[in-house]
């Protein structure tokens, strides 16, 4: 067998008292493509920042091409050759694409910024690899797939061989995906060694030559991808059988409950944020929102939520219309919201969870009586919504900064959802969840269609739209760019609406 | 009192006046300028310049150099500034926090050791040689801008400088490109090799020695002496000029200029004996900081990662 491009051996990494890796071994051949698969959590990008030297390994050992490395920085990662597109781009909004690329460069002639050259070698790269980009571009306008192609440009410039891929997919559109694994195919044909950081089964299955399991900072098996298959791969990741579809029993759908007319607004910087948004959620329905996520979808939920204000149009609920009235009102009339970043939003990170969960009611019987808290009340009904939202905490007490991400997610859950609403706003619900905790959020949006909810479902993974909506709506730009029933669905025409292409 | 204000005499005074007034202001703004483009807030711009008063005034009474002492303030300024350094960088406390104790520490340590050095007597205020202006031959026999422009103090001619140096070194230099970057987003910065902390350390440095040397062209260019509190809110205008200024150099020179003005508009209106009680006068510098600022702050944007603590690995 031919030397190993990279050869990590007992890879260990702590963060105070969690050990991310723990004793990970990892074996890269030149000239392949190889998955580290694994849950959010499970330490695939903790192993591979000790690879591109943005933390240091506490124990373990690393070979690039045979040869001991010890990797302090990203420095070293470039001075052998290795380079990482992370998750969320390390690209400066407003700086060029040129000035982004040759960022930290050490020039030996002069001091000066050279961009003139930089931007003819930036030009001759994008046409050997087929990767379109333009360096004299502000990065804060181009899309994310635009930005992904100059995070792998900035690595070719680099003179990286061996490239690491933090789940590139997940901003992109499907034919974006296509035309990126074309490119990493023709890469990996060329000599270069990729890693590709993912949880999507299918991307190990259609591209990679070898496939790594993690979960829990373990490795739990290296094989060829040609001899695994979705079910055993999605249980070695997660350590149990997994429903990978739903039966979404079609029900009966009732009258129109949340409708919006023609909303439009625009951002603080003139932008158009949303363009004449027109749609209806029906009660016992789910409304599917695809798109790349920045195209409108939150400011579509946060205006339906009374968040901002739209510029104009209107919106509706049960028919009455609902576009100047405030968020208690709202609140009152049965609209509830999961935001998409439940730290900013979602929740107080300091207080305890019996508190969050009973912040929407707190003000009113049984909780409040004369302006003061009935604690017994709140007591109550706090146990009571962690028991049956399995929520694991420690205590009622706890304060919701130090739960997990999935159990902070179903304490918001239980605090909009127990209240039985009738317009249930989820954007992005189950964003960084594990497979178990996203498993339980979709049976529950479920259950609330089945009790005839309306339920407007933003997210940007389309599976999880295929999989719960009755009706598919896309955005970009603000706009709707499709309209569809889930069950006539065409997966080319959605990716081109994310897109922007369709006519 | 019309026909004064309108005499060639009073405008090239003003004007004059104006351009002493800014320097100060231009001196810390620019200075302030390198940390917030490395994503260092420094409120304790105040402090800094009252330190930096203070050392350039005690040297230069003590050496009879103004050179040293200018030298010395700068110096003085670095060492406070490294205290903002070492708690906003390597500790990553809040830099608002650090800051305002830093003005408290300055505050009292000016007095502290003022009155150490000098004794409280008001009787005989001690003083230190002041600089002398620098007539740049030729162009100081012009007329009107040849006193105007080209007969200043020698700090005016380097903080005048210092705007198109910073531009060079901001928009030209690779240096510059990482200060921005590290301002902006700084992990995406150590990701590409740039060492955040160095750089952010090496501006507050920057902040620490052009501020502290603002500070001595109070007490060895518009006064020799120095006295309680002497930079009297120059530290806090200059934080507005340089949002006012929107993070730029030229804007910040634009910027010092128009409070110059003001400032030394109020002076001369003083001077004159307008019937309107002084304290109104003396406001006029400031209610024009939170004017300009009620109006511009919200359409500026600063760098995205300003003030924000980085520490890698988390």
């Amino acid at each position: 067998m031919e030397q190993p491009v990279v050869e990590m051996k007992g890879m260990v990494k702590r963060f105070g008292s969690l050990t991310a890796v723990d004793r990970v071994d990892f074996t890269l051949q030149k000239g392949t493509i190889h998955a580290l698969l694994g849950e959010n959590g499970a330490g695939k990008s903790t192993l591979m920042n000790l690879l591109a030297g943005l933390y240091q390994p506490d124990e373990g050992k690393i070979r690039i091409n045979g040869e001991a490395a010890v990797i302090h920085s990203p420095r070293d990662a470039y001075d052998r050759k290795i380079g990482m597109v992370h998750q969320h781009f390390m690209l400066i909004p407003k700086l060029t694409v040129a000035e982004n690329i040759i960022l930290g460069l050490q020039t030996r002639s002069s001091p000066l910024l050279n961009i003139k050259d930089a931007s003819g070698q930036i030009r001759e790269l994008s046409q050997r690899f087929g990767i379109q980009a333009d360096p004299d571009a502000l990065v804060e306008e181009l899309t994310s797939g635009e930005q992904q192609r100059v995070e792998i440009l900035k690595m070719l410039y680099r003179n990286a061989d061996i490239l690491i891929l933090d789940e590139p997919t997940a901003v992109l559109t499907p034919q974006e995906v296509s035309s990126l694994f074309q490119v990493l195919r023709k890469m990996a044909g060329q000599g270069f060694s990729i890693i590709l950081i993912t949880h999507k089964l299918e991307e190990v299955l259609s591209l990679c030559d070898t496939v790594d399991i993690l979960r829990d900072g373990k490795k739990i098996d290296s094989r060829p991808a040609s001899e695994s298959d979705r079910n055993s791969l999605a249980r070695m990741m997660v350590g149990r059988e997994v429903l990978l579809e739903y039966d979404r029993l079609s029900g009966e759908q009732g009258e129109t409950v949340l409708e919006t007319k023609g909303i439009s607004a625009k951002g603080s910087d003139g932008r158009d944020l949303l363009q004449d948004i027109s749609l209806q959620v029906r009660a016992g329905e789910i409304l599917g929102v695809a798109g790349v996520s920045g195209n409108g979808q939150s400011e579509l939920a946060k205006t339906c939520a009374g968040l901002r204000r739209a510029d104009s149009g209107s919106i509706l609920c049960s028919g009455r219309d609902i576009t100047g009235t405030s968020i208690a009102q709202r609140i009152r009339l049965g609209i509830s919201y999961i935001p998409d970043d439940r730290h900013a939003l979602g929740m107080f990170p300091g207080m305890g969870v019996a508190d969050n969960l009973v912040v929407k009611q707190h003000d009113r019987p049984p909780f409040s009586r004369r302006g003061f808290r009935r604690e017994s009340a709140i007591h109550s009904s706090a146990d009571k919504l962690i028991d049956s939202y399995n929520i694991r905490t420690t205590s009622r007490d706890t304060s919701m900064r130090s739960l997990s991400g999935g159990n902070q997610q179903k304490a918001v859950l239980a605090r909009e959802l127990s209240v039985s609403p009738q317009v249930i706003i989820a954007d992005q619900p189950t964003r960084g969840l594990d497979v178990g905790a996203i498993e339980y959020i979709h049976q529950l949006l479920l259950e609330h269609r089945r009790r005839n909810a309306a339920v407007l479902l933003i997210s940007t993974e389309l599976d999880e739209i295929l999989n719960l909506s009755d009706r598919i709506i896309v955005m970009y730009a603000g706009r709707i760019t499709y309209t569809c029933d889930t069950d006539s669905a065409d997966i080319e025409q959605i990716g081109l609406a994310m897109a922007g292409e369709l006519q | 009192m019309w026909e004064v204000l309108a005499s060639t005499t009073f405008v090239i005074g003003l004007l004059q006046a104006a351009l002493r007034t800014a320097t100060p202001l231009l001196l810390a703004g620019i200075g302030e300028l390198y940390g917030e483009r490395s994503g260092i807030l420094n409120i304790g711009l105040e402090g800094i310049m009252l330190i930096g008063c203070l050392f350039g005034f005690m040297t230069a009474n003590m050496t009879g150099v103004p050179a040293l002492g200018i030298l010395a303030g700068g110096a003085a300024g670095i060492v406070i500034a490294l205290i903002h350094g070492v708690l906003s960088i390597s500790l990553g406390v809040s830099q608002v926090v650090s800051g305002v104790g830093i003005n408290i520490l300055c505050t009292g340590l000016s007095l502290t050791i003022y009155r150490a050095v000098f004794g409280a007597s008001y009787s005989d205020l001690p003083r230190a040689p002041g600089m002398t202006p620098v007539q740049i031959p030729l162009l100081s026999d012009l007329p009107v801008i040849g006193t105007l422009l080209f007969s200043q103090l020698p700090l005016v001619y380097i903080a005048f400088a210092l705007v198109p140096v910073t531009w060079f070194v901001l928009y030209r230099s690779e240096l510059g490109l990482k200060i921005r970057a590290c301002g902006e987003h700084p992990m995406a910065a150590e990701t590409v090799g740039i060492h955040v902390a160095r750089i952010r350390y090496l501006c507050v440095v920057i902040t620490g020695f052009l501020t502290g040397i603002g500070g001595t062209f109070l007490s060895l260019g518009l006064l020799n002496f120095f006295r309680d509190n002497m930079t009297a809110g120059r530290g806090w205008i200059a934080i507005a000029v340089v949002i006012f200024g929107r993070w730029k150099p030229t804007g910040i020179m634009g910027a010092a200029l128009v409070f110059g003005l003001a400032s030394a508009f109020q002076m001369r209106l003083q001077a004159i004996g307008i019937d309107v009680p002084y304290q109104f006068l003396l406001m006029i510098p400031y209610v024009l900081t939170m004017l300009i600022l009620i109006v511009t702050y919200g359409r500026s944007a600063g760098p995205a990662a300003l003030g924000k603590p980085f520490i890698k690995e988390q």
